[in-house]
Parts: structure tokens; C-alpha cells; sequence
């Protein structure tokens, strides 16, 4: 046989040992966990340190911690991306010290900022171990993500308006609130999922901020187990969990498909327009 | 085709638009070349413009006249547009660009870094080469530089909206759809939108890129006949690579041309006379179409 | 630049906010500093990898079990995951009708969205037991090493695949015009001019392996030992500190901030390289 043909072979081999292994993976998580779930299982909460019950609180959890990251992250990340992308010229050094150290902090592995977090957040500012602690550890993690998107929905934007709205004496500030942010609105939001995305799927820069605790939280001050942690607590910790674990894996798994399936269905949007534009 | 001819019937207050009888340019209007010598409006003196270390304009000493259409013409790279921008200090938008040299407008120093530039373009609009509406309806695209400079009031901006557009000779087109985009338009009249979206401003120099040269014949010619019609109460500078356009429209005209990689003026002088009588060998050259 | 004053305005606004997310770095190094001094203070950096071994209730620091645990496992997924991931970016380039590759594509970047815990919990109840029929225990390297390929494979797929959109349409129609075979064109032209981005992916997803977690905490068995065999059960770097942090306290709890700093470093290392990697022009 051709080394062509032994090629295409081995490539096509290749392509089916990884789409087995994945559907494998998919099926175990889905036929263990299937099982468990129910509605009750969405609304009640945990008993019996997991084995039984629900998730209830687990999704409040969740949902707090997500909310916090993002509702710090956000601003900040929008805000930094417009100042790198209008007000800053190409050369400046401020805005090539902002973008290397959000390189850096990008490439950080997700347990130094677990570490991070527990030494800052939790003990030097004294919040605990609290979802506002978990929070504000996710919030740094995707920060660079937010930015990076944010980056690119306003570098893309057409130049055109930017000088339309100079020539017709408009302040830079007028034309990027009615202009251009409302046009890079699709890859903000984008780009927002992303970081949703990430920080769901985030579990160990989470258990030693927000804890373990399973309860139904009543402050943001309250430690609170997030869905990810709730998985790794079943399967490691808790004898007989494993039932719970997957069916829990499998909500986790159901929640970030959709997101970054409505985040790249929203960025191949934002690019269709972009051609059809011109 | 018969270009549209719209005038509006009644002048309104708001508007402080000249009508015809009160133009600015002495003497009879009419297509083309010569009429008179009116007041000078710029005034420039050795402009010399660079982009980091290229230069692009060397020692550029023109005077542009009120009320009249200046026509500036030349080969592609001849620096016309670069000197079109520094007139509404458009020059700032652009990294690393030096402009040096004396400009008056109105006697006014536009070098000045005092000089307050938004209110300086409410008085000199431009048009660009690419018609460039903004993504929002008609109505918004003319209201939204209105409202930056702080006309709020509705009826103000129904009042201006309707002048401009019957202006430029749009608002019979588009007087049921002000609410649709503006994007839906097609390359005429999307231009036209941008014209009437300057004039909005009642500005008193109108600076044109090249306004024609991305249309169709059609729309070109509607364009054209409104240029012309504007002659008189807007004092309009335009670049243009259309010889016969500026033969038509233009009252003066000034010739550009590349000397030691930068743009360089060789002749400026009133219309008839470039095409007619230029006074410089290359200017001959560059009317006949032998150079250029 | 002429600015308005509401431009100058949102300007120190904006910078205060730009400030702020540059100096989370800065912080991050500062306070891990911060936490491992206490036991730098006294023990020289030496000893981190000197020491009898990881005793920290005998003031024993070396961590060289947990480095060569990390270290294996990141080679042995990276030996598994590269050819694995090359041949997938091949496939839904070169390979695949139009349709099948974009199903595919879909695939990795579901892939690449899936958690480590859930590799995790799918190694621990499916994996883990099977190499356990091979060679009890079943958490153990050879687990970690399978898991860790799968789960950096398409961050290697995705960063091949773009390397490969990058190669000019100019080659393929060269070799085309050459007479090439496919694999010809593609082991000829296409991966020697692609090779950087290729370098950069995989550095990318070394990084990656590295740094992950959760996964390797689940199925690789978690005793500090240098392994011997593929079977035998390893506790990585990260895994370390993730089992240990709850307990810890004063020096013990400041080594295991200094063997986050190891980490962070590595990691840093490994990313920065891949960006020198990417920005090499396409050349064969």
C-alpha cells in the first residue's frame, strides 16, 4: 500500500479512535446519570452528604458565584478593552504593560489562583470562606477572556464611523456609546458566554474560597458549594455517590453546552455580518 | 434622466439657509468657470504635511474663496486628500502625523491647539469618498450629531430633518421610511444622506472627497447637480478625479502633483484659466490627458 | 489628540479601570510571595529538592516525587495527544467531506468545553477500574496519562487546525501543480510551513497539562512516591496542593505556596514561548 493510502488510513483511524473515546465518555455520563435526574432532583436540596436529594442549593451556589465573577469582571474587562482599543495609541507604553501582564495572567494554572484567592480574599481581606471570595478568585480568572473578546468585537468595528462621527464634530465618548459598542454588541456578549463558560467549569480555584458547605446559602457571606465542586466532593469523598455525581456531572455538562453553543452561534453572527457588511 | 430638483417652498427660521438671491459669490451664478474675486475664506501658507518621517505635502500656499467651488485636481497619491483633512483638523484622528505651516480660517489660527476642533467641524463638514452612514434609520443618522451639539427639542430637529432632506433632494425618496435603516439605501442616496447629514449642521465649508467616484453614472449625476446647487451658500472644496466634473462645476481649480515624493501645488487659479490658459507646462499636460 | 472634555473625563476613568485589571497579576505574585516566605525564610530553595522526601510534619521539603509525577504525566499525555491532534486538524481539513468535518470540528470544541472534574469523574468510574483489571490499582499513572491526552487533545486539534488556515493557498497550489499526493503535499509543504504554530500548540497544551488539577487529583492515586511503572499510583504538584491545602499550616502551608510558585513559573514558561513560536512568519 502507498504511503498515501497508509496515511489516510491511519488519519481516518485516528479521527474515529477520538470521536469513540468521546462518545464513550458521553454515554457513561449519560446513562449513569440519567437516572437521577428528575425535576425533584433540580429542587430539592442535598441529603444525606449528597447520596440522596437534590441539588437545589447546589444551583443557587452556582448561580451567586457565577453572578459576582461576572458582575466584577465584566465592567472592569469592558472598560480596560475600550481604553486599549480607543484611547490609547499603538505604541503607548501603558497600554503594552496592561495587555503583557493580562498575558501573564492568562497563562495562570487554576489552583495558584485557588492559592491566590484563599491568601487574599479569603484570609488577608478577611471575607472567609464565602462565594464572595469564590467569586472575585473566578473573576480574576476570566478577566483576560472578557478583555481579549471585548478586544476583538471593538477592533473589528468599521473605521468608517469613527470618522464620520469625528467629522461631524461628535466627542469620541458619543460615538462609541451610539456607535460602536452598539455595533460590537454580538461579540461582547460572545465573549461574555465564554467567560461563563469557564468559570462554570471551574472547580479548584474554588474549594479552598467558597467552600464546601451544601446548605442553601443566605448571604453572599455564606460559603456555598458550586456544581463542580459538588461532583468532585460525590465521587472522592462520599462512599455511593457516584450515581449523584454523574447525574450531576450530566446538568453541568447540559449548562455549558448551551452557553458556548449560543457564544459561537453569536460569534459566527457577529462574522456573517461582518461580510455582508464589507 | 432629469435630475430631481426639489426647492423648498417657504424659507423657515431655523434653518438661516441663504436663498440664491443672497449667495455669497458676486455676479450671476452659473456652471463652471470664472465669475468673480470674493472674500478669501482660508487663507494657507506653506502647509507641509508627514506621516512619521514620509513626507506627503510640501509648502502648500493656496487661498480658498467664499461661496465658490474650488476643485482640487491631480493624479491618485498627490497628497489631496491630506491636505483636505488638515483643514478640519481630521489630521489628529491619524497616529504620528505632523503638520506644519500657516492655516487661517476666518483668521482664525487652525494649528492652534487651543482651538476648540468639535465646534471648528460644525463649521467645516466633509464627505467622504465611501458613503458612510451610520447602522441606524435616517432619522437617527441626521438627529444624532444634532443632538451632540445640543439641538433637542423635537420640532427643532422635525424642522431640520425636513430642510435637509428636501436639500439634497431626498425627502420625497424618503419621507415614508425615516425610521428605516439607513443602510437600506443605495449608494446615491446614501451619499445624499451624508450630505444632508453635514448640512444639518449648517456648516459654511463643505469639504468633498472624491463624493462621486464610488457611484454609478445615475447617481453621480444627481450628486453632481446637487454640488452645484449648493454653490453660493456653502463654499465647497472638492477632490475630484474627474476632469470633466471639475470643468463643469468648479469656479477655481487647483493642480496637484508629486515633486521629490511629496505633493506639491504647481498651478491654482480660476477655472477657465486652468483648462484654458494654464500657465504651467505640467498643468497643460494633465488637462490634454498626455501626463497623469 | 484633541480631546473633548467628557473624552479627557472617560480617559482617567478608563485608565483607573485598565490600572485595576493590570495589576491582578501583581498582585497574585505579590501575595504568593507573600505566603511562601515564611518558609524561605529557612529553607534554602536546595532543599526543595534535596530532602530525604515530602515530609512537611518532619520539615522534610522535597518535592521531586510530585515534579517527576507532574512532568511524566505531561510527556506521556503530549506523546498521546500531539499525533492524536495533528491527525484530527488533518482530518477536518484535508481529509473529511465538507459536512462530516464540520460535525467534527463541533466534536473538539464540545470536547474542549467539557470540565475536568467530569474527565475526572468518567476516569475514576470507567477507566480507573478497567486498567485495574490490568494492573491493580487502577488510579494510577498510566490513568492519569490517558486521561490528561484526552483532555489536551483539543487544544492541540484547535491551534493545528488555525496553524494550518495560516499556510498560504500559494503552497497548495504548488504542490497541486507539482503532482503531489495528498499525504505528499501535506508532509512536504503544508506541516514543515506550519510547523511553528504547530510547536506553539503543543507548548500550549503542555501548559495546560501542566497546570490541570482535578483530573489528575481524581485518578491518579495520590501517593508521593517517584514512580517505578506506568501502574503505579502518583500524586502530581497540583494534586498536592489541592489535597494538602486544607490542612496545612505555617511551614507546610508556606511550601505549598512555594510549589505553586514552581508551578505558575513553569506554566509562564511554557506560554510565553508558545507566543514566540506563534509570531514566527510561515516559512518552509
Amino acid at each position: 500500500m502507498s504511503k498515501n493510502g497508509i496515511a489516510t488510513f491511519l488519519i481516518w483511524l485516528s479521527a474515529c479512535l477520538v470521536t469513540g473515546v468521546f462518545l464513550c465518555l458521553l454515554m457513561d455520563i449519560i446513562s449513569q446519570g440519567l437516572a437521577g435526574l428528575s425535576w425533584a432532583y433540580l429542587v430539592e436540596s442535598p441529603q444525606d452528604a449528597g447520596r440522596s436529594g437534590g441539588i437545589a442549593s447546589i444551583i443557587v451556589s452556582s448561580g451567586l458565584i457565577l453572578l459576582v465573577a461576572i458582575a466584577t469582571a465584566a465592567p472592569l474587562g469592558l472598560a480596560t478593552a475600550v481604553l486599549l482599543t480607543e484611547f490609547t495609541t499603538q505604541n503607548s507604553t501603558f497600554g503594552r504593560f496592561v495587555e503583557r501582564s493580562l498575558d501573564v495572567l492568562a497563562g495562570i494554572p487554576s489552583i495558584v489562583f485557588g492559592l491566590f484567592g484563599n491568601a487574599f480574599f479569603c484570609i488577608y481581606l478577611g471575607l472567609g470562606f464565602s462565594m464572595l471570595s469564590g467569586g472575585l478568585t473566578l473573576a480574576c480568572m476570566v478577566l483576560p477572556i472578557l478583555i481579549r473578546s471585548a478586544t476583538e468585537g471593538l477592533r473589528s468595528t468599521p473605521n468608517d464611523y469613527r470618522l464620520s462621527a469625528a467629522a461631524l464634530g461628535m466627542t469620541r465618548t458619543s460615538a462609541l456609546i451610539h456607535l460602536l459598542l452598539p455595533t460590537a454588541i454580538p461579540a461582547l456578549v460572545a465573549g461574555l458566554m465564554l467567560g461563563i463558560g469557564r468559570a462554570g467549569a471551574e472547580t479548584a480555584a474554588l474549594i479552598f474560597t467558597s467552600g464546601y458547605v451544601d446548605r442553601m446559602p443566605d448571604s453572599l457571606m455564606d460559603s456555598g458549594r458550586a456544581l463542580s465542586v459538588h461532583i468532585y466532593d460525590l465521587s472522592m469523598n462520599v462512599a455511593g455517590g457516584d450515581a449523584n455525581a454523574n447525574s450531576a456531572a450530566l446538568v453541568l455538562i447540559t449548562f455549558l453546552f448551551i452557553i458556548n453553543s449560543v457564544s459561537s452561534s453569536l460569534a459566527n453572527h457577529w462574522m456573517h455580518r461582518r461580510i455582508i457588511r464589507l | 434622466m432629469n435630475p430631481l430638483f426639489i426647492e423648498s417652498a417657504t424659507p423657515l427660521d431655523l434653518a438661516e439657509h441663504k436663498t440664491p438671491e443672497e449667495s455669497y459669490t458676486l455676479g450671476p451664478i452659473q456652471t463652471g468657470p470664472p465669475c468673480c474675486v470674493p472674500r478669501t475664506l482660508f487663507s494657507i501658507k506653506n502647509l507641509s504635511l508627514n506621516y512619521g518621517s514620509t513626507p506627503a505635502l510640501k509648502n502648500i500656499s493656496l487661498d480658498i474663496y467664499e461661496g465658490c467651488i474650488t476643485a482640487l485636481i491631480g493624479p491618485s497619491g498627490c497628497g489631496k486628500t491630506s491636505f483636505l483633512s488638515t483643514l478640519n483638523r481630521l489630521t489628529d484622528m491619524i497616529p504620528d502625523c505632523k503638520v506644519t505651516g500657516d492655516i487661517r480660517f476666518n483668521d482664525i489660527n487652525l494649528r492652534s491647539s487651543q482651538l476648540d476642533v468639535l465646534n471648528l467641524r460644525r463649521d467645516i463638514g466633509m464627505i467622504f469618498q465611501k458613503t458612510m452612514p451610520f447602522p441606524l434609520s435616517i432619522r437617527r443618522n441626521i438627529e444624532l450629531p444634532l443632538r451632540e451639539h445640543g439641538i433637542n427639542k423635537n420640532s427643532e430637529l422635525n424642522v431640520i430633518l425636513q430642510q435637509v432632506l428636501q436639500d439634497v433632494g431626498l425627502w420625497e425618496e424618503v419621507k415614508d421610511r425615516l425610521d428605516s435603516s439607513a443602510l437600506a439605501l443605495s449608494g446615491g442616496q446614501q451619499q445624499r444622506l451624508c450630505i444632508a447629514r453635514a448640512l444639518a449642521l449648517q456648516p459654511k465649508v463643505l469639504l468633498m472627497d472624491e463624493p462621486c467616484s464610488a457611484l454609478d453614472p445615475l447617481s453621480s449625476a444627481v450628486v453632481e447637480d446637487l454640488i452645484n446647487r449648493l454653490r453660493g451658500r456653502y463654499t465647497i472644496i472638492i477632490v475630484t478625479h474627474n476632469l470633466a466634473q471639475a470643468k463643469r462645476i468648479a469656479n477655481y481649480a487647483g493642480f496637484f502633483w508629486v515633486s521629490e515624493r511629496a505633493g506639491c501645488l504647481i498651478e491654482f487659479g480660476q477655472c477657465k484659466q486652468i483648462f484654458e490658459a494654464p500657465a504651467h507646462e505640467l498643468t497643460a499636460a494633465y488637462v490634454n490627458g498626455s501626463r497623469g | 489628540m484633541s480631546l473633548s472634555h467628557t473624552d479627557k473625563n472617560l480617559t482617567f476613568v478608563l485608565r483607573l479601570c485598565a490600572l485595576i485589571s493590570a495589576a491582578v497579576v501583581i498582585l497574585i505574585l505579590v501575595f504568593l510571595l507573600k505566603e511562601s516566605w515564611p518558609v524561605l525564610k529557612h529553607v534554602s530553595i536546595t532543599r526543595f529538592i534535596s530532602d530525604a522526601s515530602w515530609h512537611p510534619a518532619q520539615s522534610l521539603y522535597n518535592i521531586t516525587p510530585m515534579l517527576s509525577a507532574t512532568l511524566l504525566s505531561t510527556f506521556g499525555a503530549l506523546l498521546l495527544a500531539t499525533p492524536l491532534g495533528i491527525a484530527s486538524a488533518l482530518f477536518s481539513r484535508y481529509y473529511a467531506p465538507p459536512a462530516l468535518a464540520a460535525w467534527y470540528r463541533r466534536l473538539i470544541e464540545l470536547l474542549a468545553g467539557i470540565p475536568s472534574v467530569v474527565y475526572g469523574l468518567w476516569g475514576l468510574t470507567t477507566l480507573a477500574p478497567l486498567i485495574g483489571q490490568l494492573h491493580p490499582p487502577g488510579v494510577s499513572l498510566l490513568t492519569a496519562i490517558l486521561v490528561l491526552a484526552l483532555m489536551i487533545l483539543p487544544t492541540v486539534a484547535l491551534t493545528v487546525e488555525s496553524a494550518l488556515l495560516a499556510v498560504p493557498a500559494a503552497y497548495h497550489q504548488g504542490a497541486a501543480a507539482l503532482g503531489l499526493t495528498r499525504w505528499g503535499m501535506i508532509k512536504g509543504v503544508i506541516l514543515p510551513a506550519a510547523h511553528s504554530g504547530i510547536t506553539s500548540g503543543t507548548m500550549l497544551a503542555a501548559g495546560r497539562a501542566i497546570g490541570e488539577t482535578m483530573a489528575v487529583l481524581m485518578v491518579a492515586g495520590n501517593v508521593v512516591q517517584h514512580p517505578h511503572s506506568l501502574f503505579d499510583s502518583v500524586r502530581t504538584l497540583t494534586a498536592n496542593i489541592a489535597l494538602e491545602m486544607s490542612y496545612a499550616m505555617g511551614d507546610h502551608r508556606a511550601a505549598l505556596f512555594v510549589s505553586g510558585l514552581a508551578l505558575m513559573l513553569m506554566v509562564l514558561l511554557l506560554v510565553s514561548m508558545a507566543e514566540v513560536f506563534k509570531r514566527r512568519p510561515v516559512y518552509v
